[in-house]
């Protein structure tokens, strides 16, 4: 906390094991990781409990599973390079000036897939499928743009920030990329090999 | 946030601020604190009201009700809905969680304000515009959402079921909103009690209702997270037209109540837990005697809270979920009862050999013990699905969960504000007529529930409006019964004024009262009544535990936890 100009006397405090912004961030973390196993285990639960035959519902296409494979890899190179950068703080501007272009292209491919997939008549009204896909991955998509705007802010006004503030948003991030597997082992696994039973979570 | 901290707490220090700043715009928590309390207090006598309502045309069917009119079928669903909504989302988290957490956090740990203020002014704001969100859903065509607060789809997902098109939206947008103000609440407080303790204030030097505050939101904020899943798939349901509950499209209503129950059942303990802290806080400041087992209640806690995420089940026994399961869910739900009688027999045995005084907070901290108590043992024959198949959906199950329900929001928040309100408002209220308020309250509320456990055990159907067209449940005997439950409640709630003057009167009037007038020892008696902005004079250090009653050695029977000697 910062030491103001107040005349009271104060006690000394032990320093903070962990800076509060940082620690508010892990305790949201932790209600957000709550949020997706809601979103994945209904998802699990609605497959699992389908009549043989029903799940995924007729009709859901098969998901363009290799290219978002492709665009996954710029989301973890981002995530890389915000650990990089919160290493080395002199180069840190530089990593996420990079850091942040590349979460944007996975966020831009996002959106180029869903405007296919809703070309070919899978959208949130067109099944539980549906519904589930452009729901959860949607939200991971608001998330990392959450996320970017923020690493961009930190990146615009480097040295206004406070070390906890800007430790924070760097955790945010590893939070959104680290999520993203789970997603997508969950939600683009069985369009992998579509004969597999869906992965519980 | 760290530079706005500073800022916040203390510029304003120096001069006078504006009605609107101080009374609305505040950082400060003891001012968020009283707002919480203020509309907790007001939507709790809104959520009064409706059952006022229902329960008149349950006892006299199809007469007007004076101050409504005639109830019609819509509308008995609508208030009996928003009454349960009202009392848990608006009365209960609001004033225990939020209310006493903001006040008595910074002060029971000895810090001047909460780690981040503004987000805590934010909360209380969202905390309102949820609350006015959730008044204008009773405006809108077709009137307020009447599919029970638990919401299950398909009738609340589906607007010719329900017949109220933009009821269940504002409805569950009025709770996400809740959830919102709750989570930037309950971050504030874990960051709070985590990084701003006094020098010396150990883990366990921390008071319980601290401790139980700081558990309440983790558990609140681990079970919110598939809620707000499921609750942004209900609204997708209702306003986007997704199949996520509907089976004809590969959906699954059962789902809807995986997800709302596994935030129900800790969503009791997210609740009880404030409550019990008040309690161990006033047994042991009224009994002069240390909280038996301090650990053991810490550690009985954190299990009750980990134990409380595999119980949801049990609300779905016969919602047509596989028996082998039903059965795993009752041995957990059995189990549960274990922890939570362990910490009455604790509170018990604290008092055992005390120096006890009867004040009006000992009064009601004894009566939260006794009544809860109720509650939980005949959770028990809830909790056994084979007897719950018989009890469910009657009015067994609504005399149980009141039982807890009411020790917890309302003998509970009596409990605290009766406690707190000299450290509050620097004045005491009136005592004589404090006692008057509590024997009538809790005389009225079991005269209102003693009733509802026998129309329950009788098979009296929970979910009718009228039973004129139910012969076997119209009978005089059941009638009688309804009546004498109707009219508890009438002399329950003549008597809450009572209390509403007496807490508005003493605010200006009451006898002045000074900094420790009960003879406590934690943090927030050592500093002024009420205290100033920053709270302490000096920010103290800690240097022993929170209930160091009745030392042998000292001329004192209470040994405050800053004094060094």
């Amino acid at each position: 906390m910062a030491v103001d100009s107040s005349p009271l006397p104060r006690p000394r405090r032990a320093p903070a094991v962990i800076e509060s912004e940082v620690f508010a961030m892990i305790v949201w973390i932790f209600a957000e990781v709550m949020m997706f196993a809601g979103f994945l285990s209904a998802y699990n639960l609605v497959g699992a409990r389908a009549p043989a035959g029903w799940w995924p519902p007729p009709g859901d296409p098969i998901l363009p599973w290799a290219p978002t494979a492709g665009a996954s890899v710029a989301l973890v190179f981002s995530a890389a390079l915000v650990v990089w950068g919160g290493f080395r703080p002199l180069h840190e501007r530089r990593a996420l000036g990079i850091a942040v272009p590349l979460g944007a292209v996975f966020v831009v491919y996002q959106i180029v897939e869903f405007a296919r997939l809703l070309s070919v008549g899978f959208t949130l009204q067109s099944s539980a499928g549906g519904g589930f896909f452009f729901t959860i991955v949607g939200a991971h998509a608001l998330h990392a743009i959450a996320g970017l705007g923020a690493l961009a802010w930190v990146a615009a006004r480097r040295g206004n920030v406070t070390e906890g503030l800007a430790k924070a948003i760097r955790l945010y991030w590893y939070f959104v990329v680290l999520l993203w597997p789970v997603i997508y082992a969950v939600i683009y696994g069985p369009s992998i090999s579509p004969g597999l039973p869906a992965l519980a979570i | 946030m760290a530079e706005s901290h500073a800022h916040d707490a203390h510029a304003h220090d120096h001069h006078e601020e504006g009605w609107f700043k101080k009374y609305f715009w505040s950082t400060d928590h003891k001012m968020i604190a009283k707002q919480y309390l203020l509309t907790g207090m007001l939507l709790g006598a809104v959520g009064a009201y409706f059952a006022y309502v229902f329960r008149m045309q349950l006892a006299f069917p199809n007469k007007p009700v004076p101050g409504y009119g005639l109830v019609t079928g819509a509308d008995y669903n609508a208030l009996i809905t928003n009454h349960g909504a009202v009392m848990i989302f608006w009365v209960a988290m609001p004033v225990l969680i939020a209310a006493f957490g903001n006040f008595l956090i910074p002060l029971m740990i000895g810090c001047d304000d909460m780690v981040f203020p503004r987000l805590n002014r934010l909360s209380y704001q969202i905390f309102l515009v949820s609350a006015i969100v959730l008044g204008a859903s009773f405006l809108v065509e077709g009137g307020a959402f009447g599919g029970a607060w638990t919401a299950y789809p398909p009738l609340s997902a589906k607007a010719e079921y329900n017949l109220t098109p933009l009821g269940p939206s504002l409805w569950l947008i009025a709770v996400a909103l809740e959830f919102v103000a709750f989570l930037l609440g309950g971050i504030n407080f874990v960051t709070t009690a985590m990084n701003s303790r006094a020098p010396g204030m150990k883990a366990f030097d921390i008071p319980m209702a601290v401790w139980m505050i700081v558990i309440a939101s983790i558990l609140f904020m681990a079970s919110v997270g598939p809620l707000i899943a499921g609750a942004f798939m209900l609204l997708f349901d209702q306003l986007l037209g997704t199949g996520f509950f509907d089976p004809d499209r590969g959906g699954d209503p059962v789902l809807w109540q995986h997800l709302f129950w596994f935030f129900g059942h800790p969503e009791v303990y997210v609740v009880l837990l404030p409550a019990l802290g008040f309690v161990a806080e006033i047994i042991t400041t009224f009994s002069r005697k240390k909280l038996f087992a301090y650990k053991t209640v810490l550690y009985t806690t954190i299990g009750t809270g980990v134990l409380s995420f595999f119980v949801w089940a049990h609300h779905q026994f016969i919602a047509g979920i596989d028996p082998r399961m039903a059965n795993v869910f009752t041995v957990t739900t059995v189990l549960i009862s274990i922890p939570i009688a362990e910490m009455c027999f604790v509170y018990i045995a604290t008092l055992y050999g005390g120096s006890i005084r009867f004040a009006v907070p000992m009064l009601w901290a004894l009566a939260f013990i006794a009544e809860f108590l109720v509650g939980g043992v005949t959770g028990i024959y809830l909790g056994a699905s084979g007897a719950d198949i018989y009890f469910h959906d009657t009015y067994f199950v609504v005399a149980h969960f009141h039982y807890t329900f009411f020790p917890i929001a309302i003998i509970g928040t009596f409990s605290g504000v009766t406690y707190w309100y000299p450290k509050m408002f620097g004045r005491h209220m009136n005592e004589l007529w404090n006692k008057v308020h509590f024997w009538i309250t809790i005389v009225g509320f079991n005269g209102i529930f003693i009733p509802l456990f026998m129309l329950g055990a009788s098979g009296d159907h929970r979910r009718i409006f009228d039973y004129s067209n139910f012969p076997e449940l119209a009978t005089p005997e059941l009638q009688q019964l309804r009546v004498f439950a109707t009219v508890s409640l009438l002399v329950m709630l003549a008597i809450q004024p009572v209390f509403l003057i007496n807490f508005f009167y003493s605010m200006f009037k009451g006898k002045k009262a000074e900094a420790n007038p009960w003879n406590a020892n934690t943090l927030e008696w050592q500093c002024p009544s009420p205290p100033p902005h920053g709270n302490f004079a000096v920010l103290p250090e800690v240097y022993r535990g929170p209930y160091e009653f009745s030392a042998p050695d000292r001329a004192d029977d209470f040994w405050p936890q800053n004094s060094p000697t």
